[in-house]
């Protein structure tokens, strides 16, 4: 056991000494401690109630951010946004991860025609315009996650306000995950082909295991670390991509909430408040920040080989 | 050479064709019609109106004769909405200034980014190197609309020959050609450090360094062709990027380019003004990925027995 746990116990180690990395482990752990525990909080207001008296005010003891173009207050829509920013970027991956995983496996494992039909689809997919597609899929799986709203409501006896929110976001789900998946699948096939060639795999055909338990259980958790370096990575930009998609009025709607969403009621009242702008896009680009640092971090520690940059 | 060529030809054909046939059943998908708006249309017009489209037709017969029209006669049909606008008229109009924009940018990101990362490289972990890499890590790390709007404020106002709205002189270009740069910019010269570092650890740049070639030299003679594939690789894709990224870009500053028409075409439901762009951003993707590939090919002779 104690060689077996070797190879985890080196990398957290080499990334315990990464500075930036530590670091940004931190900030990630704050903001998202913040997002989804800190609007538990009896301090922290509520982001919907507006107060046309008090708009566009100053941080002050009640408002820490001060107030937005309504009135509402700027700290508790920041971490409501957040939370959504922080769902879509971690679920959508997740969809895109899974898909791409076990495609990328299957091709790689399968070999010879079947790999080179699987992988000439992924070419052809790799050179269609993303967000375009991006942004037909959203709106074609529009109507049915509206239905999927009701049907949750009615089946459940959820408040709208609390059901909508997060069924609103799956047509994002599925439209960035249907189509983010590639680069995950080119990586984890290029793996699996390098890892099948080894003895451990040899072994496990000759004691007759069946191919998909070889594939899940022996090849694909020695993949692992790309997999994961290759994660965290992705999710600044599948955040990036949802904060485009809300700026261009096609992701998340008002009155939900977003990063982008309010980095854009910002931006358009920038000479009346920058405080407006800043505030959501500190919170924004210090989440992307530490995800690329994290990133940078685990690949230099599960894989010290390629630490050269 | 000339087989990887055809190669690369014979695959972009096949792609484009994947991509019209995906475009028009997603955009026959979509909830709502091009004739759902505020004023509700009676039946009897809507119903002609659908067979002067065609849109009355099933789907698959729609889908032959767009073909038809595509590949016999170059017709990307015409605007639903708006009578006797052809979509290639919209194309031919908003394209020049896409393109200007991308080719600007692109411009700016190669001018920038590709030295910075080089000096990043050849000063690795020193105080150039570690403000390159940050700088870059902002640049990726803020969206292109915050960007857009802090340049407009600090430039824009403060030089105020410089409109921050609008696409009337070169001028007008200026400040969103550098919001777009920049951003890509910042991937350019991590790709570029990244390259120079791999390069410039190899055995025939210590023979170089041996033999006592000065550091310039061996920079520029011996590293810098190895060291920019990954970045030129990179360039391809990142016209893509360039288009998507110009959405955003000519919101912020009202540009009329094919982006606005994108944006605007899929809430209108236009349809075969979404399809047509598509289609044409397809085209322009193909052919940067081929131009890109054709580069690297001939940065790196090795790639040519391939």
């Amino acid at each position: 056991m104690e060689k077996g746990s070797s190879l985890w116990k080196d990398a957290w180690h080499r990334l315990a000494h990464n500075r930036a990395a530590v670091v940004s482990l931190f900030v990630l752990a704050l903001i998202l401690l913040l997002c989804f525990i800190g609007p538990l909080m009896p301090f922290v207001k509520s982001p919907t109630v507006i107060n046309l008296a008090n708009s566009s005010a100053a941080p002050s003891n009640a408002h820490w951010f001060g107030t937005d173009q309504l009135g509402r207050d700027l700290f508790s829509r920041v971490l409501y946004g957040g939370q959504v920013s922080l769902l879509v970027g971690i679920v959508a991956t997740a969809v895109a991860v899974v898909i791409g995983v076990i495609y990328g496996a299957i091709a790689g494992y399968a070999g010879g025609k079947t790999d080179d039909i699987l992988m000439r689809f992924v070419d052809i997919l790799f050179a269609l315009p993303f967000l375009v597609l991006v942004i037909l899929f959203s709106l074609v799986v529009d109507n049915p996650a509206s239905a999927f709203t009701e049907w949750v409501i009615k089946t459940t006896g959820f408040d709208r306000d609390r059901v909508a929110p997060i069924t609103t976001l799956i047509p994002l789900f599925i439209a960035i995950g249907a189509i983010g998946w590639l680069t995950i699948a080119r990586i984890v096939r290029a793996q699996v082909i390098a890892v099948k060639k080894q003895e451990f795999v040899e072994a496990a055909v000759s004691l007759g295991l069946s191919q998909p338990r070889i594939l899940f259980r022996h090849i694909l958790p020695n993949v692992i670390g790309p997999i994961i370096i290759y994660t965290t990575l992705a999710v600044p930009g599948i955040m990036l991509l949802e904060s485009v998609l809300s700026f261009l009025g096609l992701g998340v709607k008002p009155p939900n909430s977003s990063w982008g969403i309010l980095i854009k009621e910002g931006a358009d009242r920038m000479e009346i408040s920058w405080l407006m702008l800043f505030f959501p896009s500190l919170f924004f680009a210090s989440t992307l920040f530490a995800l690329n640092f994290l990133g940078d971090g685990l690949r230099d520690a599960l894989d010290p080989k390629s630490a050269k940059d | 050479m000339i087989r990887i060529i055809i190669n690369r030809i014979g695959q972009g054909i096949i792609t484009l064709f994947v991509l019209v046939t995906l475009t028009f059943f997603l955009v026959r998908a979509m909830p709502g019609s091009p004739y759902t708006g505020e004023k509700a249309i009676p039946a009897h017009a809507l119903k002609r109106m659908k067979e002067y489209t065609g849109l009355d037709k099933p789907v698959m017969v729609q889908y032959i004769t767009y073909l038809k029209n595509l590949v016999f006669h170059q017709d990307l049909g015409d605007l639903i909405k708006k009578d006797g606008v052809k979509v290639s008229e919209i194309i031919e109009e908003s394209f020049p200034v896409s393109l200007a924009l991308g080719v600007l940018s692109i411009g700016i990101a190669l001018i920038i980014g590709i030295p910075a990362g080089v000096i990043a490289a050849v000063r690795k972990n020193t105080g150039a190197d570690f403000a390159c890499l940050a700088a870059a890590m902002v640049g990726i790390c803020l969206p292109s609309f915050v960007i857009g709007p802090l340049l407009a404020v600090t430039a824009g106002l403060g030089l105020k020959s410089l409109n921050v709205a609008g696409w009337a002189s070169p001028s007008d270009w200026i400040l969103p050609a550098f919001t777009l740069g920049i951003i890509n910019a910042a991937y350019l010269a991590r790709l570029a450090r990244g390259g120079m570092l791999d390069v410039l650890s190899q055995d025939y740049i210590r023979t170089a360094r041996a033999k006592g070639a000065p550091p310039s030299r061996i920079v520029i003679r011996h590293a810098l062709r190895g060291g920019l594939i990954p970045a030129v690789a990179f360039v391809g894709p990142a016209f893509a990027g360039m288009i998507s990224g110009s959405f955003v870009i000519e919101t912020i500053f009202q540009i009329p380019g094919m982006g606005q028409h994108f944006v605007n075409a899929a809430t209108d439901r236009e349809f075969f003004l979404i399809q047509g762009l598509v289609l044409f951003y397809g085209f322009l993707i193909v052919g940067a990925n081929l131009l890109a590939d054709l580069a690297q090919i001939a940065l790196n002779p090795r790639l040519r027995k391939a």
